[in-house]
């Protein structure tokens, strides 16, 4: 890991205020931001601990918890809300058991939501491992996981 | 000259799957060495995003719009049209409004009413290749302003145009430039702010995904303008497209010599980086924006100072959005007359709107200000579809209203959209119709600005969050007399009492919505009713028994086993086992419709 770090933190040439970059080539780099790593990252550039950990919890895209095998990020804007996204959304709830920014049990899946992705014409958006599925509907929900299982 | 098919792929297109119509496209000219036959060109997005995935064909000076396409289409594409000249018609544009089909791009409704000043180049222009921007006359502007313009000369230009921020507010961009300007030092820094946040809006994706070049000129232009060496795009994370043409778009203008040291051979050295933002809605107030670039958590802090006095590392420091920057080489080229002559006495040039939500032509609109609701929405957005009836648009995001029907004549301009207790905001606009609750909208909106609110100030974070509490019990039937009277109360002091644009403006969907809806309040406090059947708690699913065939898909799906009926027999939901999971309405055969929502809930 250290290694990894180490290539992150040249690129940014040690800067402490490169600080939200670093930690999303980090997050890139692990799916979340692991322990250990925030902890070299706080020795490494003389920033304490606590403001590491303040930034990785004031900034939505970061997450302290490894994610699942998939990502399934649900949008909630507004044009995905008014098509109604939070049915979409309370079924993925229900069907993996799980509240949106957590994991199932089985480390297999976690539910997300964004704000919005500025794809506002083709919503709701559901976006599964990174690729956009457009006019989301209800049923697509099973379609999607059972595809996966 | 060569024919070309122009292929839409911003991020709305290749989610469509334009990637697949790319590559079916260049296949197919590759295996029958059709190279010297027609040129492909990957564009950004061409605006009109209902028709995604969609190829504009330039073919002897006619522009012919194919959309809605499949990979399949594209070997007829190439055979009939592109080589012979044969318009397809299943592939036109057929507009909902006149009830027609279009070929040329510039006679569909849609487009015909825009004025694209900035929009127009995403259809010329392949994002990853300089030369294309460089061809329409990118980079001109900055030449012209190196080699005939004193940096004073250049703010007086943009003062006489009379551009205003685009990013909401409409502060005079050539003063924002002349403060900075003003102050004593030797370091000054130029930000470009593409922290879309609103939900609802996405023009500045556009434009950094179809013609980046024209933002980085912009901003080079300003850099000259205010004697700045370093900028900065900070732009969102969640618009990785956007990210990475931004990326090749810097690195080329390097190699050009546009970007670095002696621009063009002057004097004149500056340059630009990204700085990717991380999912803070915040941080498109620009004090917290610079707090988020200085590696801190992104929280306002009071104003003055303004950052063009104390900026970034308490520099002065230029902020300007996306739009805006785009804006500035065109009013260099073409002088500032020419922007103040278009849009209203207090409003100039162009704005993009997003429209979207329940309307037929979603997409982005480039209009001239001044504009009314009405022209956008029923004669270039083609009015709303299924033929329900419009009920409000919303705009300004989170920070802006809803306007109803009665001000759809509304011109559009910044004083305007403030006086009807919205906003232009960033140019969200979402279109409401019949179907959709506004004390939902509200609550919607209040949840967001409640989850997004830093915490910094007491009044937007406590005082959201009551707004929040009460809008969730009003929509789940537990309203209380008197509760629209306490949002009104609590929702002028969070705008009075809190220190930036969010607290300042988060109260604005539930007031507007009291304001222009107030018997949709009524109905859910009084009635325990949503008018609109949106609201879960106040909403029952029933089975209409003379349209229900009995067919048992209904019962089948039901994740609850609450619907009960043999096969050939009318179902019924049993309400008490209903979780309103609304999968029933959505698995009926379109031959019975039978399942139907109902408010107040049926016992």
């Amino acid at each position: 890991m250290v290694k990894k770090i180490d290539s992150i933190l040249i690129k940014y040439r040690y800067q402490s205020s490169n600080i939200i970059q670093i930690l999303q080539d980090v997050q890139a780099a692990y799916n979340y931001l692991p322990r250990e790593a925030l902890r070299y990252i706080s020795q490494r550039l003389k920033i304490p601990l606590s403001k590491i950990y303040s930034i990785a919890t004031f900034f939505s895209a970061f997450s302290l918890n490894p994610r699942g095998k998939h990502l399934i990020t649900v949008c909630m804007g507004t044009a995905c809300h008014v098509r109604g996204a939070a049915i979409i959304l309370n079924e993925f709830e229900r069907r993996l058991d799980i509240k949106p920014g957590k994991t199932t049990n089985d480390m297999n899946y976690s539910l997300e939501t964004v704000n919005c992705l500025g794809c506002c014409a083709i919503g709701p958006i559901v976006v599964f491992d990174g690729k956009y599925m457009g006019e989301f509907k209800l049923k697509d929900v099973s379609r999607v996981l059972e595809r996966q299982a | 000259m060569k024919p070309s098919l122009i292929i839409s792929a911003g991020t709305c297109g290749l989610a469509r799957g334009a990637d697949e119509i790319i590559k079916a496209a260049k296949d197919y000219q590759q295996k029958r060495g059709l190279k010297k036959a027609f040129n492909i060109k990957v564009t950004g997005c061409h605006g009109l995003c209902q028709a995604e995935p969609n190829v504009l064909i330039v073919l002897n000076g006619k522009k012919i719009f194919y959309q809605q396409l499949k990979p399949e289409n594209v070997a007829d594409i190439i055979e009939k049209t592109l080589r012979k000249g044969k318009i397809i018609d299943d592939f036109l544009w057929f507009d909902s409004k006149t009830q027609r089909r279009y070929v040329d791009i510039d006679e569909i409704p849609f487009y015909k009413k825009q004025n694209r000043i900035l929009l127009g180049n995403n259809l010329c222009i392949e994002p990853k290749f300089i030369d294309d921007y460089v061809k329409i006359g990118g980079y001109s502007a900055i030449k012209k302003v190196i080699n005939d313009y004193t940096p004073i000369d250049v703010i007086n230009i943009i003062k006489g145009a009379g551009l205003r921020g685009r990013g909401g507010a409409g502060f005079p961009t050539g003063r924002k430039w002349e403060l900075c300007r003003e102050e004593k030092t030797n370091t000054r820094y130029i930000i470009c702010n593409a922290d879309e946040g609103d939900p609802g809006a996405y023009m500045d994706r556009s434009l950094l995904e179809g013609n980046p070049h024209s933002v980085i000129e912009g901003m080079i232009i300003g850099g000259y303008a205010i004697d700045a060496t370093e900028g900065i795009i900070y732009v969102r994370n969640e618009y990785p497209l956007a990210v990475k043409n931004v990326g090749i778009a810097l690195e080329q203008a390097h190699k050009k010599g546009f970007l670095g040291k002696s621009i063009l051979n002057s004097k004149f050295t500056f340059d630009i980086r990204i700085v990717r933002g991380a999912g803070a809605f915040v941080c498109g107030e620009e004090t917290a924006l610079l707090a988020s670039v200085e590696g801190k958590a992104g929280r306002p802090r009071p104003r003055p100072p303004y950052p063009a006095e104390k900026g970034l590392w308490s520099k002065p420091t230029n902020i300007n959005n996306v739009e805006t920057w785009a804006n500035v080489p065109q009013i260099i080229l073409k002088g500032p007359e020419w922007f103040f002559s278009i849009g209203t006495k207090t409003s100039k040039g162009t704005k993009i709107f997003s429209v979207v939500g329940k309307i037929n032509n979603t997409g982005l609109v480039e209009v001239p200000m001044g504009i009314t609701l009405k022209e956008i929405i029923y004669d270039i957005g083609g009015g709303i579809p299924g033929g329900k009836k419009f009920k409000a648009v919303q705009t300004g995001g989170p920070s802006g209203g809803c306007i109803p029907e009665d001000l759809i004549d509304l011109p559009i301009d910044y004083e305007s959209l403030t006086e009807a207790g919205s906003m232009m905001g960033s140019g969200g606009m979402i279109v409401m119709d019949e179907d959709t609750c506004m004390v939902d909208v509200a609550r919607y909106f209040l949840n967001f600005t409640q989850q997004e609110s830093c915490g910094k100030c007491p009044s937007c974070r406590l005082g959201t969050k009551q707004m929040v509490e009460i809008l969730d019990r009003i929509t789940e039937g537990e309203g209380r007399e008197g509760d629209i009277e306490l949002l009104e109360e609590v929702g002028k002091n969070v705008k009075l009492s809190s220190l930036c644009g969010l607290g300042q403006t988060a109260p604005n969907p539930a007031l507007t919505t009291i304001r222009y809806f107030k018997n949709e309040y009524e109905a859910h406090i009084q009635k325990k009713q949503c008018p609109a059947r949106v609201c879960k708690t106040l909403t029952s699913y029933v089975i209409d028994p003379d349209l229900c065939g009995g067919c048992t898909v209904c019962a089948k799906n039901c994740p609850s086993n609450a619907i009960i009926g043999e096969p050939k027999k009318v179902h019924t939901v049993d309400q008490s086992k209903c979780i309103k999971c609304g999968i029933c309405i959505t698995v009926c055969p379109d031959k019975f419709r039978a399942v139907k929502k109902m408010s107040p809930v049926v016992r």
